[in-house]
This record gives structure tokens, C-alpha cells and sequence, in this order.
């Protein structure tokens, strides 16, 4: 029996406070202010330290998190923010996107009978907190090995490969496709939920450590794989996600107004079309904004539209509440802000004017049958059903697969049926010699910790390599 | 920074060229491909065709015509300055193959695309018979060029201040008449392209157009680009630009490219006022 531990005074969790719904629905500043650090130091009290945390397991990097926690209690931020290093690269952008409730929150103790302690809002206040106080000195390097490693792709998982090998005294060049480094972080998130000076900022500190980044690089068009190889580099790490939009393949979706959730995000963050005309790239300002799906991707693209000046922006989706993969937190801020949910609904066809313009979409009801290879139970359209929803905009978000562009200009890299790149569980190594592979582009769509941590798996076998041969 | 090392104006000024340092994509560029600028911080993805290339020098050559904000905003940039993104090569390279009597269709800008594809379709064995056209004599681009590209070349003009008076598609019927034509290739404005691949069908010879829609990434992310082809929905970056001309939807294409019209023609008139 594990010993009970001490009883506490019950402190309730403690909420960030945030922008007023109504007003952050107009504007694309971050949602949540982050704690104080009275706030971070009481929500630090609520965990119990406990001496086998049920929380570590459910984190896919395993962070320390009563050490993290406990630092922060005791008023060393810059410890607690030193701490979450070891594990983890990028704290603030974790402690602000991961799913907590399905990780490290899901399985914490206090959970259990009480709200979980609220281990993301504490990891983005340590890591805020040395962002704005600390002193900027680097990690230690280890000396030159000689040895070049050029990782592919500058999302997630190509920026832990490039941290982790740069501090054992290789040589890193991150070859970016975009103009402009950081990935789905930069493309896909929006500035409300992830503020782009972040993400420029840990590229900024890679950078400072040594690491070379060349943007503009599509590799398999501006560089062959070969040819980094030919160029000298020991080892290739493949980082290049899951960039392929979705359709539905339903009639009508070539109209105007129809976008997928990359363009329409890309045009937003990247491109800074929500600036227009300050910026020049345009975007479709919908007055009535349809979302197809609901993942992050949905809740980021319906939340957009509300700041773009949609007046009703409204998610469609074919599975009920219950199949929901958003975070928790995006779905209760959509909804907050305004955001409206039709479940178990599915479009049909998209209809347009004659100028090709959407006007509208004619939706069918969906009930759920029996479960399908996923586990969840399987929609099935209700005959007669059909109706139509009004619409100047519509947005689909109904997931991502692998961009063949790199893959099939390489030879010897073996995909599975979908597309993706087959790895080595245990090393991320693929079945090209010298060349590893994680992230979206192994798993399919996932979360930023999760590739964050196949970059860790396949840092560690990429130094190995070059330093013992195998 | 990409820099920009020739300049010159063609067409009274509506069409601009640029030959700008890019070694890598010099190096790897084939005919028919295409790369992405972006002129500065606020800058939006523009993609031009590659007009020329020269790996021994490291450049890259486009020509553009000015049609709005963007391409207005391109014409400012003088020599030695330059393009703060430049990215490529993109989309498929054409097939160059012997493969007998070509006609090669250009229109307005068009022949500025057309023209690499002619000459490597000359270098690799066929017979070139070369069609280009423009509204008028001072807007026609690269007539000497498609001539040494080219074994014929016709001339057409809108208002026949120079060569056919007419369109491009007139000489074109009389050169499918001639009954031994194996392939075309038309590029220019999207009805130039539709009309005259009405005309090819008529007569069944195999046809190869080069679309240009509305991109932004260019590398097959957005599906911003995407055309309908034989009734399926391609992405005109990586699975074209060039595609059967027999096959696409070319009034799709065209609503596509009028998406943003309105906020355009604000933006350019913005540019416009600041600038003068
Ligand atoms: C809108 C949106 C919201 C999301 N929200 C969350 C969230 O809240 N929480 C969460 O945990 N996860 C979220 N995700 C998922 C998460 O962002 C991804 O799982 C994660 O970014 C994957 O990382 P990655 O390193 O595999 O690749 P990516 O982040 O996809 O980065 C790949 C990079 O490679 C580049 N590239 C591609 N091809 C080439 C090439 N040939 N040459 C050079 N470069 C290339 C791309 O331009 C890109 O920059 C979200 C995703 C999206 C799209
Ligand atoms: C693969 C590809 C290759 C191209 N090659 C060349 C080239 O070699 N030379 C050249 O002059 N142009 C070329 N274009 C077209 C060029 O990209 C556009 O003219 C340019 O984007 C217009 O930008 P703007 O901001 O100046 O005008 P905008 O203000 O964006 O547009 C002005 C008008 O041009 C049309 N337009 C907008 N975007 C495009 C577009 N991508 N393509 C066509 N029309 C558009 C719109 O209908 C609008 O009415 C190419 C396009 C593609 C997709
Ligand atoms: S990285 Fe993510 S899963 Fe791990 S502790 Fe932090 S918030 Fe939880
Ligand atoms: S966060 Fe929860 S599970 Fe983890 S140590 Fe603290 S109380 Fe225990
Ligand atoms: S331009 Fe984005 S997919 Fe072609």
C-alpha cells in the first residue's frame, strides 16, 4: 500500500487569467497572460511530490515534473526552467500546446478526487520566466567531433535533433523548405495560442549554439538527399512532417472560398494575411465561416475566422462531442468565444454562384454505427436527413498525409502503405544508410511532444553513429 | 539575399526582366520550371516561370509582366538589389523527347515560358514551328529569340500593328491543316490556352499547356493551386505546372484566379498612390 501522503491545506487550481472572450474573439493577441509568480508558486503547493509520480509516465519525453514542480515552489525559476531542458527543448511552446489532459495531467494523482495539478501552465511559466529574466548563457558544448549532420525540416522534431547533436559537438545544418524556420509552429499554430517571438526565439538560441539554418531549401528539388551526402554530411535526419492537405472529395470543393486548413492557416501566420494590406499576401474574410473537423487544426482555423471578422464561425463535424480530438482547452475557448458545434454532421456538396463563389453547403445527419479500425464508432449518414447551411467561407481540416515531394524523389527509403517513412522504433533510423527519419512524417499527424521526442531518439542514435559506427 | 545582376524593361515597360544570382537552383533548374520570389519581409510567394538559366554563372532569369501589387513592387528593384527569397526549382521539368513536328503557342508573357521550353524541344531533334502573339508590336517579347528557337516562326498581333492580324489561334488551325503536326505546347492567358486547345482536339494532336494559378507554398502543402484535370483535382506545384491541355477545366481555373480581386486591386491602388 502506497504510504497516504500528508494532508494539505486544499488549495484550488489555479486559473490563468485571460482576455475577455468577446474581446479576444477580435483580436490575435495571446489568449491566456500566464501566471504570476504568487499564482505558479500555489499551483506548485497542489503537487503531492510524490515519490513514484503517476504523472512522468504519461509525459512522452519523461520530464522530471515534481522536480520541475518543486523548484518552482521554492522560488528557483531558472532551476526549475534548466531542469525541463534536460528532457525537453522547448518548454513554453510544450506547456502551451500539448494535450495535458490525455498526458502528464491525465495520469497525475490529484486528479483523481480534484482538478490535476496544472503541470503545462507551471512548465510555460518557468520556461516564460527564463525567457524574460534569464541570462541567456548557452548550454555547454563538447568539442568538435568534424562530423556533419543536416536535418531535414525545422518543425518540432528537426529543432530537438538539431539542439541535441549541436551540444555533442557536431555540426548541424537545418535545411527549411518555407522562408521562414519553426514548422507547423510557425505555419499552423496561430499567434493567440502560440506567440511566433517564441518560436523565434528558440530558433534564435539553436542558432547562437552554432546550429546553421538555410531557409528556402526544398530538398528533393533544390537538393537531392544524395547530394547533401555528396556535400559531406555524415548523417541526414528527415523532419519534413505530415504536409498534405485533406479534401473531401465532394462535389464542388474547387470553388472559391473553399480552402484547406494549411492554406487558409499558412496565409494567416506565416504570410501575416490577417496584417492585409500591411502585408500583401490576401486572405477570404468569411462572414459566415464553415470548419470541417475538429481537431486542433479545426478549433485553430474556426477561431481565426472569428478574428478575421467572421459573424457566425461554426464547426462541422461527422463523429459526436465524445470523439472530439482537440485539446480540451481549444474546445472550451472556441465555445467561449463563440464557436458553434454541429455534431454528427457531414457535408455533402459545396454550392456556389455563378461567379463560382460558395454560397452555401448542403449537409447530411450522421448517427454511430458499430466501432471502426480506429477504435471509434463509425458514422453512418440518416437517410432524408439532408439540409443546407449558408456559407461564404469553408474550411477543411480533416487531417493531413505524408507530402510525397521528398519521398519519392529519394530512392531506398522504404514508405508504409500511407505514405510515411518507416523507421527503427528504438533508433528512428530508416532503411537508407545514414539517414533517420520522425515526427509527422513517421507517425502521421501527432502532437509537437511527440515529435520532439522521436528527435531525441533519433539525436541520440545519429551520435552514436558518428561516434561509435553503428 | 538574392541579388539581381540584369535588368531590362520590355514591352513599354509592362514587362520586366530579371537576371538574379541563385547558384543552386541555376545548377539543378530544367525547363518548365518555376520558382517562388518573395521581395521583402512583407512581401507575398509570387511564382514566375524560369526564362533562362546559367549554372556556369549561378543565375536565373525571369520575366514578368506587371499586372498588380506585387509584380508592381518587383519593378522597383534595380540592379543590385534584390529578392529576399528565391525558391526552387519547382514543379515537373517538361518532357523533352524527339518526337517530330511541334508547335510551340505563345502568348503575351507566356513567351517568355515558352521560349527555354522551345529551344530545348529544338536542341532535342524536332521540328519547331513557333506561334507567338500580343496585343500589339510594342508589347511582343523575345521575337528574336523564338526565332533562333524555333525552324518557322509566325507573328500575330491583336491589332495587327505587326505580323497576322489576329489571334494565335488563326495560324494555329492553318499549321494543324498542314495534317503533320505531333504535338503542341500553348502557354499564355488562360482563354488563349482553352481556345486553342479546343482547336488541337479537333484536330488530335496531343497538347501540353502550362498552368498558373493562385500558389503559396508551392511544394503541395495548401492545395491552393489545385486545377481539375480529367475530372480529378491536381495540384498544379508538384504534379504540373504542365498538364494534357485536352483535359482541363479551364473555366474553373479562370474563376480561381479572380479570388481576390477586390483585395488586390486596394492593395495595388495603395502601392500605387504611395508611390507616385
Ligand atoms: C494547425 C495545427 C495545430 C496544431 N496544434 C497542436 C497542439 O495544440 N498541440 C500539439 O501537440 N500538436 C499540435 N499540432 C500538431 C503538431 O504541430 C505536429 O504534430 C508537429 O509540428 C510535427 O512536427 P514535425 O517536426 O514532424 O514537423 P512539422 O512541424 O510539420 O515541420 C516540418 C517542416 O519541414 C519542412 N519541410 C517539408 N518538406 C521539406 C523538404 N522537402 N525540404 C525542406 N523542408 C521541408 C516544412 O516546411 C516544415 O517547416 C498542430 C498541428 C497543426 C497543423
Ligand atoms: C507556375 C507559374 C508560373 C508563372 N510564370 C510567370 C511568368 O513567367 N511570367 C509572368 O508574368 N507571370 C507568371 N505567372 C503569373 C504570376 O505569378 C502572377 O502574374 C503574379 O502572381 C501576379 O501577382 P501581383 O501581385 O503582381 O498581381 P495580383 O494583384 O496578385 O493579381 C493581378 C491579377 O493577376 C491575376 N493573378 C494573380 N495571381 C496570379 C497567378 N499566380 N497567376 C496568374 N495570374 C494571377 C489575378 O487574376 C489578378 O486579377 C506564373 C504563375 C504560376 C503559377
Ligand atoms: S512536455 Fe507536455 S506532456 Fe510532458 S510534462 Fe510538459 S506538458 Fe506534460
Ligand atoms: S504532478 Fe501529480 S502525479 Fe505528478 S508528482 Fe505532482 S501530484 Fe504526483
Ligand atoms: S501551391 Fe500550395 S499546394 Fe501548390
Amino acid at each position: 500500500m502506497p504510504k497516504k501522503a500528508p494532508k494539505k491545506e486544499k488549495i484550488p487550481r489555479q486559473q490563468m487569467d485571460e482576455q475577455e472572450p468577446q474581446v479576444r474573439a477580435k483580436n490575435f493577441d495571446e489568449v491566456p497572460f500566464g501566471y504570476t509568480k504568487e499564482q505558479a508558486k500555489l499551483e506548485a503547493a497542489r503537487c503531492l511530490q510524490c515519490k513514484k509520480p503517476a504523472c512522468v509516465p504519461g509525459c512522452p519525453v519523461g520530464i522530471d515534473i515534481p522536480g520541475f514542480i518543486r523548484l518552482i515552489q521554492d522560488g528557483d525559476f531558472t532551476g526549475s526552467c534548466r531542469l525541463l531542458w534536460d528532457k525537453n527543448a522547448l518548454p513554453a511552446i510544450c506547456g502551451r500546446v500539448c494535450p495535458q489532459e490525455l498526458q502528464c495531467e491525465g495520469l497525475c494523482i490529484v486528479g483523481k478526487k480534484d482538478d490535476p495539478v496544472a503541470i503545462g501552465n507551471l512548465e510555460r511559466f518557468a520556461a516564460d520566466w527564463e525567457r524574460h529574466h534569464g541570462t541567456g548563457v548557452l548550454p555547454p558544448r563538447e568539442d568538435p567531433t568534424g562530423k556533419k549532420v543536416a536535418v531535414v525540416g525545422s518543425g518540432p522534431s528537426g529543432l530537438t535533433v538539431a539542439g541535441d547533436l549541436i551540444k555533442k559537438g557536431h555540426a548541424v545544418t537545418i535545411f527549411e523548405a518555407f522562408h521562414l524556420p519553426g514548422g507547423v509552429l510557425v505555419y499552423g499554430i496561430p499567434e493567440f495560442r502560440l506567440p511566433k517571438e517564441i518560436v523565434a526565439q528558440e530558433v534564435n538560441f539553436l542558432e547562437r549554439q552554432g546550429v546553421r539554418i538555410e531557409c528556402n531549401q526544398v530538398v528533393g528539388r533544390t537538393i537531392s538527399l544524395e547530394e547533401l551526402f555528396e556535400d559531406g554530411y555524415d548523417a541526414v535526419f528527415l523532419g519534413v512532417g505530415a504536409g498534405l492537405p485533406r479534401f473531401l472529395n465532394v462535389p464542388g470543393e474547387n470553388m472559391i472560398g473553399i480552402y484547406s486548413a494549411n492554406e487558409y492557416l499558412t496565409r494567416s501566420n506565416l504570410m501575416k494575411a490577417y496584417l492585409f494590406p500591411k502585408y500583401d499576401t490576401p486572405i477570404i474574410k468569411g462572414k459566415n465561416v464553415v470548419t470541417l473537423g475538429a481537431g486542433n487544426v479545426a478549433m485553430d482555423s474556426a477561431r481565426t475566422a472569428l478574428r478575421l471578422g467572421a459573424e457566425r464561425s461554426t464547426i462541422v463535424y461527422r463523429r459526436s462531442r465524445q470523439e472530439v480530438p482537440a485539446r480540451a482547452a481549444e474546445v472550451h475557448h472556441a465555445e467561449e468565444e463563440g464557436v458553434v458545434f454541429h455534431f454528427l454532421t457531414a457535408p455533402i456538396r459545396f454550392m456556389g454562384n455563378k461567379k463560382g463563389r460558395l454560397v452555401g453547403m448542403e449537409c447530411i445527419q450522421m448517427e454511430l454505427g458499430e466501432p471502426d479500425e480506429s477504435g471509434r464508432r463509425r458514422p453512418l449518414p440518416i437517410k432524408g436527413s439532408g439540409f443546407e447551411i449558408e456559407c461564404d467561407l469553408a474550411i477543411i481540416a480533416v487531417g493531413a498525409g505524408a507530402n510525397p515531394l521528398l519521398t519519392q524523389s529519394t530512392d531506398g527509403l522504404t514508405l508504409n502503405n500511407w505514405g510515411y517513412i518507416v523507421t527503427d522504433e528504438n533508433t528512428g533510423k530508416t532503411s537508407k544508410k545514414g539517414v533517420w527519419a520522425g515526427g509527422d512524417i513517421v507517425t502521421g499527424s501527432a502532437t509537437v511532444i511527440l515529435a520532439m521526442g522521436a528527435g531525441r531518439v533519433a539525436a541520440d542514435s545519429i551520435d552514436d553513429y558518428l561516434t561509435w559506427g553503428w | 539575399m538574392f541579388t539581381i545582376v540584369r535588368r531590362e524593361e520590355m514591352a513599354e515597360g509592362t514587362v520586366i526582366l530579371n537576371e538574379i544570382e541563385a547558384p543552386k537552383i541555376a545548377r539543378k533548374a530544367k525547363p518548365g520550371q518555376f520558382v517562388i520570389l518573395k521581395a521583402n519581409d512583407t512581401g507575398e510567394r509570387i511564382p514566375l516561370t524560369m526564362a533562362d538559366t546559367d549554372p556556369d554563372k549561378g543565375t536565373i532569369t525571369v520575366i514578368y509582366m506587371v499586372v498588380g501589387k506585387s509584380t508592381a513592387l518587383f519593378k522597383t528593384l534595380a540592379i543590385g538589389d534584390g529578392y529576399q527569397d528565391v525558391i526552387g526549382p519547382l514543379g515537373k521539368p517538361t518532357e523533352i523527347e524527339k518526337i517530330g513536328n511541334v508547335v510551340c503557342v505563345g502568348g503575351g508573357t507566356g513567351i517568355a515560358v515558352m521560349h527555354p521550353i522551345t529551344r530545348a524541344m529544338k536542341e532535342a531533334g524536332n521540328h519547331i514551328i513557333a506561334i507567338i502573339g500580343a496585343r500589339s508590336k510594342d508589347l511582343l517579347i523575345l521575337e528574336d529569340e523564338m526565332r533562333s528557337a524555333s525552324h518557322e516562326l509566325l507573328v500575330c498581333t491583336d491589332d495587327g500593328s505587326y505580323g497576322h492580324h489576329g489571334f494565335v489561334t488563326d495560324k494555329l488551325r492553318e499549321v494543324c491543316e498542314r495534317g503533320d503536326i505531333d504535338q503542341a505546347v500553348l502557354i499564355g492567358p488562360v482563354p488563349m490556352m482553352k481556345f486553342a486547345s479546343l482547336l488541337t482536339k479537333e484536330f488530335d494532336v496531343p497538347t501540353l499547356v502550362s498552368l498558373n494559378p493562385i500558389m503559396v507554398d508551392g511544394t503541395g502543402m495548401c492545395g491552393g493551386c489545385r486545377v481539375t484535370v480529367g475530372g480529378k483535382t491536381r495540384f498544379a506545384c508538384v504534379d504540373g505546372p504542365e498538364f494534357d491541355g485536352h483535359q482541363v477545366d479551364y473555366d474553373e481555373l479562370m474563376a480561381r484566379l479572380q479570388a481576390y480581386c477586390e483585395q488586390e486591386k486596394q492593395c495595388y491602388e495603395n502601392f500605387c498612390t504611395l508611390n507616385t
